[in-house]
C-alpha cells in the first residue's frame, strides 16, 4: 500500500522586543539565571499582566508579511497546565481571537512552486527554562518566562520532509526580513513542532497524527519527519494503529521517542483573561505597520533576476537571509558587477563562513572591501589567484583591496618586456621541457607556466604568460 | 441532582492538582451535584442571542511602552523559595 | 486620653494644634487593639514597631503638607500585599509569605500619610461570608461575640466596629465589603469595578474583585476612597476616568433624587426585619425630598448561580499558581513533582477553597464550558442590562445589604445552596460592576442591619450624597457596641 504524508507545522518565534510581553523585565537571551525577572513573571499573589505595545506591533508585522488577515478585535486567553516552568500554571495565549488568521507561505521544491496555507498566528508568552539534572531534581530559570512569542500554525498542507524544510527556510527568511525576530534555532528563538500522519493514497480523511517535538535545527526537522514517517508506515503496514501521542526527536540516535500519550489531562480550560482588556486594531494602526514592512525575500529575488540578471538559483540563495541579501545589495550599490559579487558571496564568502562557523557580521568584510577587490580583478590589476590572498586579508582584517595590494606589492605583472624576460630565463633553465612539448607532451607547458608563476610569486598575469611562452617556444 | 459522579469529581480534582481524601471526594461530589442542580435554573433563560460578558468594564487597548523597569532582585526572589541552587529554583524531576 | 470617639476632623485639629502627636495616636491605637482584639480577633498580624517608627517620621511633616487622612491609623485586609509584611490571605498556603512589593492601594495609603496598624482577618482567599474559613482564627462580631462579623472582610468590619481602627480596607467580590459592614454596623463601599487598582490584591475572581473602604461614617468612607481611587498603569482593568471630589457631594441635599426599589430584592429569602428597615429608611429619604418607586431587576434570581460559576471558574484559574514550587507552602513529604503539587495544595487549602476550585475546574472542563461557564457569562450580561435599564431612569437603587443579621458562629447550614443564598442581594452588583455601599439602618435583636445603596457606574458621588444625607438624618451610626465601654 502507498501512503501520503500529511504534515502541519507549529512554529514558535520569539519577538525581539526590549521587554517581556506582560512585564517590564528585559527579554534578552543569555543573562545569568533568574536575573531578567519581574514580580509578574513569578506569578506572585496580586501581580497583574500589562501588555507590551511593541509585541502587538511586531506580531502584526509578522502576520502581515505572512499574508494573514489582521484581527479587528483580539483578546488573550488563559491556557491552564501545571509545570514548574509555568509559574501561574496558565500560559497567556490567544485561543479565540488571534492577531492573524489565514495567510500563506510560497515554497519551491524540485522546481515546483506551492503555497502552504497558514491557519493562524497568535501572540503568547514563553515559559521559563527547566534543566534536568541527573540527581533526581530539576532547576528552574525564569528569565525566558514571559518572552513574547508568535505561534504560527500551518494547515496540514505539507507533504514531505523536503517541503517542511523549504517551508521553514522561507518562513524564517520572511520573519527575519521584517526584523521582529532573529529566528535563531540554536538560541531557541525559532522552534518547531510537527504534526505528522499518513493516509493511503486516494483516501480523503486524515489518519491519526503524532506530534513531534524537540526539533532543534532545520536538519533535525527533516530527519525527524523522515524517521517518523518510516515508523508510522511500518506500523500501518503490519496492520497496527497509530496512537495519538507526543514524540521527541532524539538527536543522538536520530529516532523519534515516545514522550506521552495524549489524554484527558490535555484539558486546558481556556478562559478569556479578565485581567487583559480587548485590543481593537483600526485601519490606521494597520496602515502604519504595513508601511514599516520592508521588501520581502520573494520580491527581492524577482528583482535580482529581472533587474540584475542573476540566475534564479543565485537570487534564491542570496535572499535566504536578510544579512546576506543586504550585503549583496550594498556591494552592487558600491559598483561591483552583480554576477561577480554573487559568485564571491555564494563561493568564497560562504565557504569561509561555513569553515569558520561565523556570521557575516562577525567578519571584517565590508561591501566596499569586496567591491574594491572585484574591481581590481576586473581591470586586471590582480589575478584571481592573488585575489584569494587579498580576500583572506579583507575578511580577517578589513580595509579595501587597493591598500592591501599596494602594501604587499601584489599588483599583477602585465608588462610584456618583464614577462618576456622571465619566460626566456625559464626556458633557458629547462631545455628538456621544450623538447617534451614539441614531442607532444602537453603537460610540459603547464610545468613551465608553473615555474614562471613561482618565480613571479604568483604576480605574473597568467594569460599573458601563456601567450608569450608559446611565442618564445616557437623561436626555439 | 445526580449529574456529578464521584469518578468525574476525581477527574476534576486531578486536573486541579488536589489530592482528596475519600471523605472529601464524597462530600464534594454531593456539593457539586447540589449546586449544579440548583444552577440548572439558568436553562430557563433564552440565551441564544446574548453576548457573554467576560469583563466588568469595557476598556480597550490598554498597553504599556516597551521600556525596561522594576527588575526583581534575584536574592529577594530566592528568599521565598524553599530550595534553590546557583540562583535557580530546585524541584524534583517529574516522576509519573 | 481616648481618641476613639473623635471624628476625623477633630483628630486632625488635635494634630494640627499639637495637642497630640501622630505617635501618641498610634500608641493609643495599639493599646486599644491590645485591649480589644483578644475578644474580637480581627487582626492576623500587627506591626507596632514599624508603625511607631513611621508615626514618628510623620510627626516631622509640616502641617500645611498634610491631607485629611494624614497620621491616621488604618487596617488592611490580609489579601492585600504589603512589602516586607507577611500577607497570608488567611491561608496556610501563604502562612509565611512575605511580599516583595506593595499593592498600589498600600502605596496610596502611604502617600496619604496613613499609618498601617496591621493585617486583618478574612475568609481564606476571601471565599466565604463569615470569616470562619480563615485558617488562623475566627473573628467575632463586636455587637455580640457569639456571632460572626460576616465576610469575607470580617476582620476589617469588626476592627472598625470595635473601635480598633477608624479606617480599614476590605475587598468585595460578591458582597465581601457590604455584608460584613452591614453585620457590624459600619459603612462599607464597594466601588465601581475599575475605580480602585487591583494591583496587589490577591485575586479571587479577577472580573469581580474590588478593593474598598470600611469606616464608621460616610464622610470617612469618602475620604478613604478619595485616597485610593484612580487609574493605575499596573492594572489594565483600572479606569482612567477622573475621580471626582467626593466630599463636595456630601451636601445633605437629596431633593429630587430618584430611587428605584427592586421588588426582587424585597422578596423571598429576605427577612422581615431587613425589609422593614429598608421601608423605614425609604421614609427617611422621602422626608428629605427623594422619591422612590418599585422597579424590577428581572434576572435577579439568575445572578447567584451565574456568580458562583464565574467566580469559582476564575478562582480555580487564579489559585492554580499556588503549587508549592515558586513560593508558598510546600508539602514536607512530597517526593515527586506531582506530589509537590497535589499534596501542597491538599494540605494547605481549606475545605471551602477546595470546593470552589473543584466547582470552577468542573465548569471550565471540556464538555462543560458551554453548558455552565459560558451560560453564566451570558446570564451575567442580562443581569448587567437590568441595572443599565433601571439606571437610565433612577439615580440609585436601594435594598437591604443582607437578607438577615449576622449568623451565629458555627451556625452555617450544611447545604451549600442555602449557604450561598446569603449573597443574593450583593452578588448581582459585582456581576454588573456597579458601585454600592452599606450604611447602618437599624438593629434586630441587638445586631445591626445595613442599607445597600447602589449607584450607576462611576457614580460613587451620588451614593455618598444619599448615604450621607440618610446618615445625618438618623443616629444608627452613633451607636457603639458594648465592647467600646469595657475596660
Ligand atoms: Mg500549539
Ligand atoms: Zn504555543
Amino acid at each position: 500500500m502507498n501512503f501520503e504524508t500529511i504534515i502541519g507545522l507549529e512554529v514558535h518565534v520569539e519577538l525581539k522586543t526590549n521587554t517581556k510581553i506582560f512585564s517590564s523585565a528585559p527579554s534578552h537571551f543569555g543573562a545569568e539565571p533568574n536575573k531578567n525577572i519581574h514580580v509578574t513573571d513569578l506569578a506572585y499573589p496580586g501581580v497583574m499582566p500589562v501588555l507590551n505595545k511593541s509585541v502587538v506591533d511586531f506580531g502584526m508585522k509578522a502576520a502581515m508579511a505572512l499574508n494573514c488577515d489582521i484581527a479587528d478585535v483580539m483578546h488573550f486567553d488563559r491556557k491552564h497546565y501545571f509545570y514548574p516552568d509555568n509559574p501561574k500554571a496558565y500560559q497567556i495565549s490567544q485561543e479565540d481571537r488571534p492577531i492573524g488568521v489565514g495567510g500563506w507561505v510560497e515554497i519551491e521544491v524540485d522546481g515546483k512552486k506551492k503555497k502552504i496555507r497558514l491557519n493562524r498566528i497568535h501572540l503568547e508568552e514563553d515559559a521559563g527554562k527547566l534543566t534536568h539534572t541527573e540527581h533526581g531534581y530539576s532547576l528552574v530559570d525564569l528569565n525566558r518566562q514571559g518572552t513574547p512569542l508568535i505561534e504560527i500554525v500551518s494547515e496540514a498542507d505539507i507533504r514531505s520532509a523536503d517541503e517542511a524544510y523549504a517551508f521553514l527556510e522561507k518562513l524564517k527568511a520572511i520573519i527575519e526580513y521584517t526584523g521582529v525576530s532573529d529566528c535563531r534555532m540554536e538560541e531557541g528563538s525559532l522552534r518547531c513542532d510537527a504534526n505528522i500522519s499518513l493516509r493511503p493514497v486516494g483516501q480523503k480523511e486524515f489518519g491519526t497524527k503524532t506530534e513531534l517535538k524537540n526539533l532543534n535545527s532545520f536538519n533535525f526537522v527533516r530527519r525527524g519527519i523522515i524517521k517518523e514517517v518510516e515508523r508510522q508506515e511500518k506500523i500501518l503496514l503490519s496492520g497496527g494503529v497509530i496512537e495519538q501521542e507526543t514524540r521527541r526527536y532524539d538527536e543522538s540516535t536520530g529516532d523519534t521517542v515516545l514522550m506521552r500519550i495524549k489524554g484527558s489531562a490535555d484539558d486546558y480550560r481556556f478562559i478569556n483573561d479578565p485581567d487583559l482588556p480587548e485590543i481593537h486594531i483600526d485601519e490606521d494602526w494597520k496602515a502604519r505597520i504595513r508601511a514599516e514592512i520592508p521588501e520581502l525575500p520573494d520580491a527581492r529575488k524577482d528583482r535580482y533576476m529581472n533587474e540584475l540578471g542573476l540566475p534564479a538559483y543565485d537570487a534564491m540563495v542570496l535572499t535566504l537571509t536578510k544579512e546576506m541579501s543586504d550585503f549583496y545589495e550594498a556591494t552592487v550599490e558600491a559598483g561591483a558587477d552583480p554576477k561577480l559579487a554573487s559568485n564571491w558571496l555564494m563561493g568564497e564568502v560562504s565557504a569561509y563562513l561555513n569553515a569558520e562557523q561565523k556570521e557575516l557580521a562577525e567578519t571584517k568584510l565590508t561591501p566596499e572591501g569586496l567591491t574594491s577587490m572585484i574591481k581590481l580583478i576586473e581591470d586586471g590589476t590582480i589575478s584571481s589567484k592573488i585575489a584569494k590572498k587579498v580576500f583572506k586579508e579583507l575578511i580577517e582584517k578589513g580595509g579595501i583591496a587597493d591598500d592591501i595590494v599596494k602594501a604587499k606589492g601584489l599588483v599583477q605583472i602585465s608588462d610584456e618586456g618583464t614577462l618576456r624576460k622571465m619566460v626566456a630565463e625559464t626556458l633557458e633553465a629547462n631545455p628538456q621541457s621544450i623538447v617534451d612539448y614539441k614531442d607532444g607532451k602537453g603537460r610540459a607547458l603547464g610545468f613551465l607556466v608553473g615555474q614562471i608563476m613561482k618565480a613571479s610569486k604568483g604576480q605574473a598575469n597568467p594569460q599573458l604568460v601563456n601567450k608569450i611562452l608559446l611565442e618564445e617556444i616557437e623561436k626555439h | 441532582m445526580t449529574k456529578v459522579t464521584k469518578e468525574e469529581l476525581l477527574a476534576v480534582a486531578d486536573r486541579a492538582m488536589l489530592a482528596l481524601t475519600d471523605e472529601e471526594a464524597d462530600l464534594f461530589t454531593e456539593d457539586l451535584a447540589t449546586f449544579i442542580g440548583y444552577a440548572d435554573k439558568l436553562n430557563e433563560l433564552d440565551l441564544e442571542n446574548v453576548v457573554p460578558m467576560t469583563h466588568a468594564l469595557q476598556q480597550i487597548n490598554v498597553m504599556r511602552e516597551d521600556v525596561e523597569r522594576d527588575v526583581l532582585d534575584r536574592d529577594e526572589m530566592l528568599r521565598s523559595v524553599k530550595e534553590h541552587q546557583n540562583g535557580e529554583i530546585k524541584v524534583p524531576t517529574i516522576l509519573s | 486620653m481616648t481618641l476613639l470617639n473623635k471624628t476625623t476632623a477633630e483628630l486632625q485639629s488635635l494634630l494640627h494644634n499639637k495637642e497630640i502627636t501622630i505617635k501618641e495616636l498610634t500608641e493609643e491605637t495599639f493599646a486599644r487593639v491590645a485591649k480589644t482584639d483578644d475578644k474580637v480577633q480581627a487582626f492576623i498580624s500587627t506591626n507596632e514597631e514599624k508603625a511607631l517608627e513611621r508615626a514618628e517620621q510623620l510627626d516631622n511633616e509640616p502641617v500645611e503638607n498634610r491631607g485629611p487622612l494624614f497620621g491616621l491609623p488604618v487596617g488592611i485586609k490580609d489579601n492585600i500585599v504589603t512589602k516586607g509584611i507577611t500577607t497570608t490571605s488567611a491561608s496556610r498556603m501563604l502562612e509565611d509569605f512575605i511580599p516583595v512589593y506593595d499593592a498600589t492601594v498600600v502605596e496610596k495609603l502611604n502617600q496619604a500619610g496613613m499609618v498601617s496598624i496591621g493585617k486583618l482577618n478574612l475568609d481564606e482567599f476571601a471565599m466565604g461570608s463569615t470569616t470562619e474559613t480563615s485558617a488562623f482564627k475566627t473573628t467575632c462580631n463586636p455587637w455580640n461575640l457569639d456571632h460572626v462579623p460576616g465576610g469575607s472582610s470580617g476582620g476589617s468590619a469588626a476592627a472598625v466596629a470595635a473601635g480598633e481602627v477608624p479606617f480599614a480596607l476590605g475587598t468585595d467580590t460578591g458582597g465581601s465589603i457590604r455584608q460584613p459592614a452591614a453585620f457590624c454596623g459600619v459603612v462599607g463601599m464597594k466601588p465601581t469595578y475599575g475605580r480602585v487598582s487591583r494591583y496587589g490584591l490577591i485575586a479571587l475572581a479577577s472580573s469581580l474583585d474590588q478593593i474598598g473602604p470600611i469606616t464608621r461614617t460616610v464622610e470617612d468612607n469618602a475620604l478613604l476612597l478619595q485616597a485610593i481611587a484612580g487609574h493605575d498603569e499596573k492594572d489594565s482593568s483600572s479606569s482612567s476616568k477622573e475621580v471626582p471630589n467626593y466630599i463636595e457631594h456630601l451636601t445633605g441635599d437629596i431633593r429630587g433624587i430618584k430611587i428605584g426599589v427592586p421588588k426582587e430584592y424585597m422578596g423571598v429569602g429576605v427577612g422581615e426585619d431587613a425589609k422593614n428597615a429598608v421601608l423605614e429608611a425609604l421614609k427617611v429619604l422621602e422626608s428629605l425630598g427623594a422619591e422612590w418607586e418599585e422597579v424590577s431587576l428581572p434576572h435577579t434570581t439568575y445572578a447567584l448561580p451565574a456568580y458562583y460559576y464565574i467566580s469559582s471558574a476564575e478562582a480555580s484559574s487564579n489559585l492554580s499558581r499556588y503549587d508549592g514550587v515558586h513560593f508558598g507552602y510546600r508539602s514536607e513529604d512530597a517526593k515527586s513533582l506531582d506530589e509537590i503539587y497535589r499534596k501542597s495544595r491538599a494540605e494547605s487549602f481549606g475545605r471551602d477553597v477546595k470546593r470552589r476550585i473543584l466547582l470552577g475546574t468542573y465548569a471550565l472542563s471540556a464538555g462543560h464550558y458551554e453548558e455552565y461557564y459560558k451560560k453564566a457569562q451570558k446570564a451575567r450580561m442580562l443581569v448587567a442590562q437590568d441595572f443599565a435599564n433601571v439606571f437610565s431612569k433612577y439615580d440609585v437603587i436601594i435594598s437591604s445589604a443582607a437578607p438577615t443579621t449576622a449568623y451565629k458562629i458555627d451556625g452555617e447550614p450544611d447545604d451549600i445552596v442555602t449557604k450561598y443564598m446569603g449573597d443574593i442581594l450583593t452578588t448581582p452588583i459585582n456581576l454588573a460592576g456597579v458601585p454600592a455601599i452599606s450604611v447602618p439602618c437599624g438593629f434586630s435583636n441587638g445586631l445591626p442591619l445595613g442599607l445597600q445603596i447602589i449607584g450607576n457606574h462611576f457614580d460613587e458621588a451620588t451614593i455618598y450624597k444619599v448615604a450621607h444625607a440618610y446618615e445625618q438624618a438618623t443616629d444608627f451610626h452613633k451607636r457603639t457596641p458594648a465592647i467600646w465601654e469595657e475596660k
